[in-house]
């Protein structure tokens, strides 16, 4: 099974996360990246298919030049090959030019059996771009499994909603988004970090994926981002000292705010 | 010169990741209860942890190059977070499965080490006796031939890894017979644990490292065929002084991952506690004392490093042995009393709360006095030095 997995390079969460003054966008620079953690569960259920009935795991991403560290990750966790489109003309763009690069990629590698993403990124959080891909590339789209088998040509998911859980059968090939609930994903072992080094990535920019520079980036946005500010900062929580009333204090404290 | 390259650093981040997520929240409870964590063994045999020396053959990943190095990177990694669960890496590989792998015979190596390096089963290594600790050669455990059976009767003291439910193997020194010059003949055998007359006594009840594994052995004509002889008959303590100076450099790392421990947590905690409206690490009486914290842990990570790119180096026959011996013992005499000093000085800087289990700071000042005497105390290391450096000795 020939199987494609989106993945995005964000900025670390446990870092100091902000926007770039000049333009409104992410500040990819300055802090450090990461293979989006909600990605390593596409990362892995791909590595899971391939290792039960063979095939090849390509790791797709675009973004700036430290995004190849997201591939990076994805094949020394066991992903055979990536692919990293990488242009100027990309900064800022929205989902929307997402999905037509990433499309445009995916077709550009030929046949493929299965695209994995993961069900958002942990930056953008918006979780659109499976749907969009999926309406690109003309596949039906499989989102948010929680659980997956691929047997006979065909894809399985269960999708876990508050009400009850769906199960949804596709044909392949096909679009699934997955959870965070679908699996472990595995550290890369030694071996793996090894192996990782000789395993070929390929740099392609729009050009080669036919896409114009007029079709992306922050000129083509859909929506834009006109100003930000820093969530404030947390306020000194209230101290309760007990003389006497401190318990009437704490259930008033969580009475008012509709706890108890 | 002085950064390790970027995908040894890599690594390091893999098993800090590893270590934040299997080992942390679940060291307190595993030290309470004196609970050694079987389940993790094969978690990190998956990480590859137990073969980085190894052999693709035997199931490892042995890089060809900087393999030691790498070792060192995940024992130090491991022994920031705890220090019980850095020494059964590092005695897993440095004595359980490096003698078999450097002197075991192909039959030896493939019947036990493939267990080994996934962590389904870990090894042993019995030199320490109740009566002979850093001298080895008044050994008084002996082996004779009977019958094509080694036949082993005597006492281990102290050994790591060896009464766990998944401990396969503990290889012993035993002497074989007398020299010529009248010296024992000390050799290394393999046996296996389960073996009639071999008994596991109950763990020691220790200061420290609770984690960890830790057996007296008693062998009362154990019987093994005379095929479980390590490496060459007579050989066991040269064998034995072989693996001395890799042992060494590991406890220099595991005394380094110890420092950086006491590092972050004394930093984190001296930015945060307020004492008399600020911030007790405004007060240069702790201030002064992270800056020392900061000082030990950049020595100890430049000496340890040294000296294992020098072990590595030395495998590959760039560098002599004398100058790993040399650099092991300065590693581990700076590191490991470095390491004592730093728990004291975190602990103390935690004030009444270092005194509390609660906080890991408390674990590591109890961990951290055993550096100072395994694998060769600090008084040890300095005859080493002192003969190297050509001083007269009796």
């Amino acid at each position: 099974m020939n199987i494609v997995v989106c993945v995005k390079h964000v900025p670390d969460a446990q870092g100091d996360r902000t926007f770039r003054e000049s333009d409104n966008t992410t500040d990819r620079a300055n802090v450090d990246g990461l293979l989006s953690e909600l990605d390593e569960y596409a990362v892995e259920t791909a590595l899971q298919l391939v290792e039960a009935d063979g095939g090849e795991v390509t790791v797709v991403t675009m973004g700036p030049d430290q995004a190849s560290d997201a591939i990076k990750k994805a094949l020394q966790m066991g992903a055979d090959k990536g692919v990293h489109i990488c242009d100027d003309a990309l900064h800022g763009s929205d989902a929307v030019a997402t999905s037509l690069v990433l499309a445009k990629a995916i077709e550009k590698l030929g046949p493929v059996d299965l695209v994995v993403t993961g069900m958002a990124s942990t930056d953008g959080t918006m979780g659109v771009v499976p749907a969009m891909l999926a309406e690109r590339l003309g596949l039906p789209q499989v989102t948010f499994a929680s659980e997956i088998s691929v047997a006979d040509g065909a894809v399985t998911i269960r999708r876990d909603g508050d009400a009850g859980s769906q199960t949804i059968r596709s044909g392949l090939p096909a679009l699934v988004s997955v959870t965070d609930q679908i699996n472990e994903p595995r550290y890369p072992s030694f071996k793996g970090i090894m192996a990782a080094k000789k395993k070929p990535v390929e740099s392609w920019t729009l050009a080669d994926v036919g896409v114009g520079p007029d079709e992306v980036g922050l000129g083509a946005a859909w929506t834009t981002v006109s100003s930000f500010a820093a969530r404030p900062p947390r306020g000194a929580g209230t101290i309760v000292s007990d003389d006497g009333t401190g318990a009437d204090q704490l259930v008033a404290f969580l009475s008012e705010r509709k706890f108890v | 010169m002085f950064e390790l390259p970027k995908e040894y650093e890599l690594f390091r981040g893999v098993v800090r990741d590893f270590a934040a997520a299997e080992v942390a929240p679940h060291v307190a409870r595993w030290d309470r209860e004196s609970y050694f964590p079987t389940e993790l063994m094969p978690k990190m045999g998956e990480l590859g942890l137990f073969g980085l020396v190894v052999p693709e053959e035997y199931g490892g990943a042995d890089p060809g190059e900087g393999a030691f190095t790498y070792l060192c990177v995940a024992i130090e990694e491991l022994g920031r977070v705890d220090q019980s669960i850095g020494i059964t890496l590092s005695a897993g590989v440095g004595l359980g499965i490096n003698p078999i792998l450097t002197f075991g015979s192909h039959e030896q190596k493939e019947r036990w080490l493939p267990d080994l390096v996934a962590g389904r089963a870990l090894a042993g290594f019995g030199l320490t006796e109740p009566e002979a600790g850093s001298d080895a050669g008044a050994t008084a455990t002996t082996a004779r031939l009977e019958d094509g059976q080694w036949v082993v009767n005597g006492s281990k003291a102290f050994i790591t890894n060896a009464g766990t439910p998944i401990t396969s193997v503990v290889s012993v020194t035993a002497r074989t017979g007398t020299k010529p010059n009248g010296s024992a003949e000390i050799s290394a055998i393999i046996l296996p644990n389960g073996t009639p007359g071999f008994t596991v006594d109950p763990p020691y009840h220790k200061l420290g490292w609770h984690i960890s594994d830790t057996h007296g052995l008693s062998f009362s004509d154990v019987r093994v065929p005379e095929e479980n002889l390590l490496g060459e008959r007579g050989h066991g303590f040269r064998q034995f002084l072989a693996t001395l100076d890799d042992g060494r450099i590991a406890i220099s790392a595991l005394a380094l991952g110890c420092i950086q421990a006491c590092l972050e947590m004394a930093t984190e905690y001296a930015k945060t506690r307020i004492a008399f409206g600020r911030p007790i690490g405004a007060n240069q009486g702790v201030s002064f004392q992270i800056s020392d914290l900061a000082v030990m842990a950049e020595s100890a990570r430049v000496l340890t490093y040294k000296a294992a790119w020098l072990k590595d180096e030395h495998t590959h026959g760039r560098r002599s042995l004398e100058e790993v011996k040399r650099a092991a013992s300065i590693a581990k005499l700076y590191s490991t009393e470095a390491a004592v000093a730093a728990t004291r000085i975190a602990t103390q800087i935690f004030g009444g709360n270092g005194f509390m289990e609660e906080y890991p700071v408390a674990r590591f000042y109890r961990d951290a006095k055993i550096l100072e005497i395994g694998e060769g105390t600090s008084e040890i290391q300095r005859m080493v030095l002192a003969r190297l450096l050509g001083l007269p000795s009796d």
